[in-house]
């Protein structure tokens, strides 16, 4: 079996890896990076449970390929707290009950995170739009959207609160 | 987990690289680009390549190149994203740009690439099954097996083509540019396509499809509407490209392309033949729309009644041309009813 040596920047992170080149991204996040936080759900591409982002954009690291997405910016879920602080999406999560079983919310969140950092004031719409690659079989995703709203209005005044006291 | 069976991968940084690895292992060899239907279909064990050759590394086939004027050059490992936020694409080539962002959902549009999605296998639902189902069922004609379920009588496989852009590329006029070792070929888009579920496209093994030549617009107005169960993730269960141009009150130029039934998107020539020329009425439209039921073969092989697909050819080239005209209509490209009527 073919294995390469490859450099996967994972959350800031650099890992050298040795691993067969079939492996797609999601198997070496949890099976050799042991980052178990991004799920795997069809691994067919028809859930989107197992999202992570690549330079900034929601990717299916179920239908990735480690060797093809090498020196790229990845995060992963357990890359969204900064140190003990939740994310402001997963603080809103959690405090509207977004999260029931919990299996699609890291991708979920991911995926919102790609969402506010490109549009930070997104209409419902625009929520709806680009969370529909995520698939949540509990929550109907109505507390999912309005996690979503609260933890945008808190981060653009976030914004607003760290542009004024630089000026 | 579905693992991917093991193969050797290979990520050439030039074109002729990518040709020669073809050329050395000929049919035991597969290209790649954004592997969202490759991979999962080496899951279901479809397709067991020893050789995989990943087109990611190939600079050239990301650029996007012209404007509507000269025509536009698309890469084929531009990435469906790209191609439905491109601003000459959404300003001038505006079916394709509805096409491409109505794939699937936002992540395989970030990750599945125009020449990726204009060779996108055929799909059936005795095909895109795992290894264990299609085992249990005695296999297919398409894959492993004598017999055609869909139609068991029948010599052909009747899988459908399942490429969203391949209509409007097709109703555009486009050219292909496909390189091989034996040097490169320029193929219209219409030509590209066989009506064989197995042998879908004209494209021996060893050619790779590099660039998408879309032609000067020449006022055309292109769109794209698009009829699946749910609003994200589903293939097309059927898709209606239309390229029109209007002189005044009459049409001067106009073509009508489905998609996702049949076995290769269907130029429809004779609702065509009735337009062109003509000024343009209500009650032409509806002469228009009904000469495309009969051509459109759908069978009991995706999702959704077979008869309900065919009846609703008509109705979407009649709100596709509708709305090409300006005229009112109260549902969206995406088949879902307006809120906004």
């Amino acid at each position: 079996m073919d294995k390469q040596l490859i450099t996967l920047r994972v959350n800031g992170e650099v890992h050298e890896l040795a691993i067969p080149v079939h492996k797609t991204l999601l198997e070496v996040l949890r099976e050799d990076l042991h980052l178990t936080g991004t799920k795997h759900g069809c691994e067919l591409g028809e859930c989107g449970t197992c999202t992570v982002l690549v330079d900034g954009q929601p990717v299916l690291s179920c239908l990735a390929l480690a060797v093809e997405w090498q020196h790229r910016d990845i995060v992963t879920v357990e890359g969204l707290a900064d140190g003990p602080r939740p994310h402001p999406l997963q603080q809103a999560f959690a405090e509207l009950g977004a999260a029931q079983c919990g299996y699609c919310i890291p991708g979920t969140l991911l995926t919102a995170k790609a969402l506010l950092d490109h549009n930070p004031r997104p209409t419902r719409q625009e929520i709806k739009e680009a969370l529909s690659g995520n698939l949540c079989r509990c929550t109907g995703y109505i507390k999912i959207i309005e996690a979503v709203e609260r933890a945008a209005q808190r981060m653009a005044a976030q914004t607003a609160f760290a542009e004024s006291a630089a000026r | 987990m579905l693992r991917l069976p093991p193969f050797t991968y290979y990520a050439p940084a030039r074109i002729e690289d990518a040709v020669k690895i073809l050329a050395d292992y000929g049919p035991d060899a597969m290209v790649v680009a954004g592997g969202t239907d490759l991979y999962p279909n080496m899951k279901r064990r479809q397709f067991e390549p020893k050789i995989i050759v990943g087109l990611r590394q190939i600079r050239e086939l990301h650029r996007i190149n012209g404007d509507a004027k000269t025509g536009v050059t698309i890469g084929a490992c531009v990435t469906l994203a790209e191609v439905s936020q491109h601003p000459a694409i959404l300003a001038s080539y505006r079916g394709l740009a509805r096409a491409a962002g109505l794939v699937a959902n936002p992540q395989i549009r970030h990750m599945g690439t125009l020449g990726g999605n204009l060779c996108v296998d055929t799909r059936c639902n005795y095909y895109d099954q795992t290894l264990f189902w299609r085992q249990a069922l005695g296999y297919c004609l398409k894959k492993d097996g004598a017999i055609c379920p869909v139609a068991p009588g029948s010599q052909r496989c009747w899988a459908v083509t399942s490429t969203d852009t391949a209509p409007v590329i097709i109703a555009l006029r486009a050219t292909l540019r496909l390189v091989s070792p034996r040097g490169e070929r320029l193929v219209a888009a219409s030509d590209f396509y066989r009506d064989d579920g197995i042998h879908y496209l004209n494209k021996e093994a060893d050619e790779i499809l590099t660039e998408i030549l879309l032609p000067p617009i020449d006022g055309l107005k292109t769109t794209y509407w698009k009829l699946r169960r749910r609003g994200s993730f589903d293939f097309p269960v059927l898709g209606v490209a239309v390229a029109l141009a209007q002189e005044g009150e009459r049409c001067r130029d106009v073509r009508i392309v489905t998609g996702g039934v049949n076995s290769r998107p269907m130029e429809m020539t004779e609702a065509e033949r009735i337009l062109i020329g003509e000024r343009i009425t209500p009650d032409l439209i509806e002469r228009v729309a009904q000469a495309v039921y009969r051509p459109v073969k759908a069978l009991d092989n995706t999702d959704f009644v077979p008869l309900y697909r065919k009846k609703m050819a008509p109705v979407f080239v009649k709100r596709a041309l509708r709305e090409l005209l300006g005229w009112p209509i109260q549902e969206t490209p995406d088949g879902h009813t307006s809120a906004a009527g």
